[in-house]
């Protein structure tokens, strides 16, 4: 499912295994879990990269557990349920006292690509892998929090329009370009290497975690109200 | 005025009539208006609408004769007024539209004429003999807010300023780097079949129309919020 790892200043959070890494409520508990042990043992200097084995980053919820409610009606509330469990793992990401890397190495759809892009620095793979919101094409609807998610944190109104209404599959390379990612690289490895240099780079700024984290949600105002958190502010005598 | 064609799943709306600029006026707003409501009523899973048009001009605007025509200064705001407010009904009217809309733009819009294009999900246009010119802080004439938020909805960073506070004729390859237009070609013929081929291969992805629908408002929800409608969620999953 999904371990936590500790690499000198860095965590890295894997979700393990050959699978298509979906969230159903038990594994959204754990990377929740987990979440809360990153920001419980965060320093300064402290980065976070979140990775996955496998053909897929995560392709989303678990449709089979929603569909195994046995009627559309409980698929639906299933659904739901899950998209409601997810807040909090968005919320801590957003709240966490340190820069955050997605480390994509392969595919990242629906709930896989909200979460990729709660993080701070996205990297890519070049030649596999895709972004896509596949909602459109299944016949569900966007959740106010994807929305928002989307809204402040992709500026271009083309790029959010193809993501979310036309269902489009972006590839690295346009990624890249469009500026949804922060570089695609030609492998897993370069991709993994990549992630841990921008991470450790990220950590030598020894940045106050706290202020980061506070920084990072008045970049977001939409998204954290939705989320229920609040913004502090912050006056620390370093100047 | 305009007429409503349907092919296989496309509903093609042609800007018809001897007023070679297709100026908006009561007529052609209640011909459109009405033609999205016929072209909603029908089954619209796999459907797709393309707005086409012939000649020098895709839309000039406002039909300003008639609102001069006027017999005293007050029926003249009056009949300004009154093609503001069928503006705000064709703008709800395509935002609700339950399929993919394509706009192809054969020729110059002004004012209204782009708020009728932008109205569309994908907007190509013809790349020589056409330009995009937002004409009203020329003629000294304010942007009311359902207006100004769809212009925020669609069009990203400094394009939105120079589309609108520039007083620019905007060309088609301008017009594409700016990320208003998806794609220009070279003639009228060539943009309109494109338009066609746009919506056919959209149309093929056989989108549940309603769904459809809902996601493009929670994609432009500041829009809605300003035009009074709300967006629904909808989980009939095609798990």
């Amino acid at each position: 499912m999904c371990t936590l790892e500790k690499r000198g200043n860095l965590f890295i959070l894997t979700f393990t295994g050959e699978d298509q890494h979906r969230f159903n409520p038990n594994v959204i508990g754990s990377l929740l879990s987990l979440l809360s042990q990153v920001k419980a043992e965060a320093t300064r200097g402290s980065a976070l990269i979140t990775q996955a084995q496998g053909k897929f980053f995560s392709n989303g919820f678990d449709l089979d557990w929603a569909q195994a409610a046995g009627s559309e009606q409980g698929a639906a509330e299933r659904l739901h349920h899950m998209v409601d469990l997810f807040k909090p793992v968005i919320a801590a990401l957003l709240s966490l006292p340190m820069p955050t890397v997605a480390a994509i190495t392969g595919h990242a759809a629906a709930v896989g690509f909200v979460l990729a892009l709660s993080h701070d620095y996205l990297i890519m793979r070049k030649d596999r892998g895709v972004l896509y919101m596949s909602e459109v094409d299944i016949a569900l609807t966007i959740p106010d929090y994807f929305n928002a998610l989307f809204r402040e944190k992709i500026g271009d109104a083309s790029v959010r329009r193809d993501f979310l209404l036309r269902g489009l599959k972006m590839k690295g390379d346009e990624a890249e370009k469009r500026g949804v990612v922060e570089a695609a690289y030609g492998g897993e490895a370069e991709v993994k290497q990549a992630s841990v240099h921008l991470a450790e780079n990220l950590g030598k700024r020894k940045w106050h975690g706290e202020v980061y984290a506070e920084i990072r949600k008045g970049l977001y105002p939409q998204l954290s109200a939705i989320l229920g958190l609040t913004h502090k502010a912050y006056t620390i005598a370093r100047l | 005025m305009c007429s409503l064609e349907k092919r296989g799943n496309l509903f093609i709306l042609i800007l018809t009539g001897q007023n070679g600029e297709h100026r908006l006026n009561p007529n052609l707003f209640s011909s459109i208006i009405s033609a999205l409501s016929r072209a909603k009523a029908q089954p619209t899973r796999g459907s797709a609408l393309v707005t086409v048009s012939h000649g020098k001009f895709f839309c000039n605007g406002f039909d300003l004769d008639w609102v001069n025509a006027a017999g005293s200064d007050e029926e003249t705001q009056q009949r300004f007024n009154l093609l503001l407010d069928y503006l705000k009904q064709l703008v709800l009217a395509f935002i609700s539209l339950p399929m993919p809309t394509i706009a192809a733009v054969n020729g110059h819009a002004a004012a209204g004429g782009i708020v009728l294009a932008l109205c569309h999900d994908y907007v190509l246009m013809r790349r020589h003999r056409s330009v995009l010119y937002m004409i009203d802080l020329d003629l000294g004439i304010k942007i009311p807010e359902p207006f100004m938020a769809l212009f925020r909805a669609k069009i990203s960073g400094s394009a939105r300023r120079d589309l609108l506070l520039r007083g620019l004729k905007i060309k088609g390859e301008e017009a594409l780097k700016m990320g208003i237009v998806e794609a220009v070609y070279d003639g009228e013929e060539e943009v309109t079949n494109a338009g066609i081929k746009m919506a056919d291969d959209l149309a093929k992805r056989n989108w549940h129309g309603e769904v459809y629908a809902e996601i493009r408002k929670g994609l432009y929800s500041e829009l809605c919020d300003i035009l009074g409608i709300a967006s629904i969620p909808i989980a009939t999953p095609k798990l």
